[in-house]
């Protein structure tokens, strides 16, 4: 699988039910039928409101929540039901940096506790070996390490320790990297430098599933986007044509939505196509519109 | 002029120093003008927007006055105050989400907050009601509990409630920045009726998304650790700003068609200084490509053009 140069994590019919109410009598289907696929070197941006299952999609894929129906493959390997040990390994290729960089780390501990903690999956690596590698890390994530070795996370800015993270991520040499909403704590001056370090690291084969509510962060930097609505695709592909050409109501108005700095909001919002959409469409079908660009069938037929 | 602002000084108190976050803020803000208020965590712009109404114990206000509508805000006087909040000055909170008091029905919050005022909630209450359904909200929300709401739903309740008594000023607090992009559009329009309708005769919006102010502001106004760095119409701002870190900000920002394979963005390098003990002089000098000698001293906030201020020595010269 992994020879053809496509697929490196693969999603088949991915869904998540949660049991919710007082008793767990309710059943709450966070993602419902998710399938797409994440190649190296290829970034692909996650995007749907809160609620959509963006968050849950990332959980899933690295483990930290059960899958409730189809699989997840990673290299040709069904990850979805790991048990202890092949999930260490697993963690060897796949790792997940957060939303919120400050609690990610034990304020009592320094920062580059993170670091030496990785040192574990290294048993036979010496002291001299280690500290290259802990400087080739932090160097491909532009950090000094100077600067950043031996201090308290609360000494650090965000995008220091957000770096400090991929940075451990990277330690592990991964294959693929989940970023959850990685950017949204950051002040603007800063976020763009941990965008553009995803940017590089795609140039060495990272492939990076990079989760976020802000499209305009989606665009700057994914090849391909998929675009959620309540647990369900309902547009994915090409990051251009998803966004040069969006098809399905939902995402046309995302797109309408978003802030931009040089052209103004228009005035007839296409809010009434969204409303009028269905709830949910449990036989949801992706329809092909042209090469690398499905849409849910339910949003086509409302155009037509 | 709805709000005078003058030399307006506000440290934090704290047990290594005064934290200067509000240092010399000289502006005004014209009947009806709707001001976005921008800048990094940490500029001081909630800060500035929180002495307005109410400063909490640990800020001291330095000197510096405040007039709204021609009449002097005893802002460093936390009794005196009580006569202009919610009827003069209010302000919609960053913490919206949570303001209600989750064991009082919507409508028991509106009577007390209206009663600790003096107003009679039954003469109120039509309008009220009228205005909970301009926003969208039907009259039995007044009927339910804060935690049977929304999000947005309650966002737009603590709208409502708080410009009840049609303030003079509005402040309003980062409150679209945990929304959705689609809620953030739609509060961000409501902020521009509630003006259109005059619920608000002017408005500070704070934010640190410049994208959200350039579709609702008249004016914004870019601080920099604890100073006013750039102060202009919102078109002037994103099209041709002058303040050298108003113009790497807004070349920071990615815009839907911006793609890293063609235009890769750049940050700004390094961070701001520490309030604690700023630097003198120009504040974002140790960041600023274009700094000179000139920037050991303080640029002063001064006007460039009819209605554009900049505190910058390249920019004035």
């Amino acid at each position: 699988m992994l020879e053809g140069g496509r697929l490196m994590l693969s999603l088949d019919g991915v869904s998540k039910v949660y049991k919710v109410g007082t008793f767990g009598g309710k059943r709450l289907r966070a993602v419902h039928g998710v399938s797409f696929d994440v190649a190296p070197g290829e970034v692909v941006s996650l995007i749907g409101e809160s609620g959509s299952g963006k968050s849950t999609i990332g959980r899933m894929v690295l483990g930290l929540s059960r899958v409730t129906e189809g699989t997840i493959t990673f290299d040709g390997q069904d990850v979805s039901r790991l048990e202890k040990r092949r999930l260490r390994a697993y963690y060897g290729d796949v790792q997940g940096v957060f939303q919120d960089p400050f609690s990610s780390y034990n304020p009592i501990f320094k920062a580059d506790r993170v670091l030496t903690l990785v040192k574990g999956f290294f048993p036979g690596v010496g002291r001299r070996e280690w500290d290259d590698k802990v400087e080739a890390a932090l160097h491909a994530v532009r950090l000094d390490p100077g600067a950043c070795l031996g201090k308290y996370p609360h000494q650090l800015s965000g995008g220091q320790l957000q770096r400090l993270l991929v940075a451990r991520a990277l330690l592990l040499d991964i294959k693929l990297l989940v970023a959850d909403e990685i950017i949204s704590m950051l002040d603007a001056s800063t976020r763009i430098d941990v965008l553009n370090l995803l940017g590089d690291l795609k140039a060495r084969g990272l492939g990076v599933l990079f989760i976020t509510h802000d499209l305009s962060l989606g665009n700057y930097i994914s090849d391909r986007t998929v675009i959620l609505r309540r647990g369900e695709i309902v547009e994915a592909g090409a990051t251009t044509k998803v966004f040069g050409n969006p098809l399905h109501p939902y995402t046309r108005m995302l797109v309408s939505s978003v802030p931009q700095l040089h052209t103004k909001w228009d005035s007839a919002a296409p809010k009434a196509a969204v409303a009028a959409l269905p709830e949910s469409d449990a036989a949801a079908r992706l329809v092909e519109v042209e090469p690398d660009h499905l849409v849910a069938a339910a949003g086509i037929e409302e155009r037509a | 002029m709805s709000l005078r602002v003058d030399d307006l000084t506000v440290y934090y108190r704290s047990l290594r120093g005064d934290v200067k976050a509000v240092d010399g803020a000289t502006f005004a803000i014209r009947d009806g003008e709707i001001m976005g208020l921008a800048g990094e965590s940490g500029c001081g712009k909630s800060s500035l927007g929180k002495s307005l109404i109410r400063m909490d114990a640990r800020m001291k206000h330095m000197r510096g006055r405040v007039e709204l509508d021609g009449e002097e805000l005893p802002i460093a006087d936390d009794a005196k105050m009580n006569a202009f909040r919610f009827r003069k000055v209010s302000i919609v909170p960053q913490y919206s989400m949570s303001a209600l008091t989750p064991t009082r029905k919507v409508g028991t919050v509106a009577r007390e907050l209206l009663e600790s005022r003096g107003e009679g909630f039954g003469e109120v209450q039509p309008e009220l009601v009228r205005r909970l359904e301009l926003v969208g909200l039907s009259a039995d929300v007044l009927d339910r509990y804060p935690i049977e709401l929304s999000g947005g739903m309650k966002q737009r309740t603590v709208m409502v409630l708080s410009t009840l008594l049609d303030p003079s000023l509005l402040i309003a607090d980062e409150i679209t920045s945990a929304l959705d992009v689609s809620s953030q559009r739609a509060v961000g329009e409501l902020l521009v009726e509630f003006r259109d309708r005059g619920f608000v005769k002017s408005m500070i919006v704070i934010t640190h998304d410049l994208a959200i102010l350039y579709q609702i502001a008249d004016t914004i106004l870019v601080m920099y650790a604890g100073k006013l760095a750039e102060k202009a119409p919102a078109e002037t701002i994103v099209g041709a700003p002058r303040h050298p870190y108003t113009q790497l900000l807004i070349s920071s920002l990615p815009e839907v068609g911006v793609r890293f394979e063609e235009t890769r963005l750049a940050g700004i390098p390094g961070k701001p200084p520490s309030l604690l003990s700023p630097p003198t002089g120009c504040r974002f000098r140790d960041r600023c490509p274009l700094a000179f000698a000139k920037c050991e001293e303080e640029p002063p906030f001064v006007e460039v053009e009819p209605g554009h201020e900049v505190a910058c020595w390249k920019a004035a010269a």
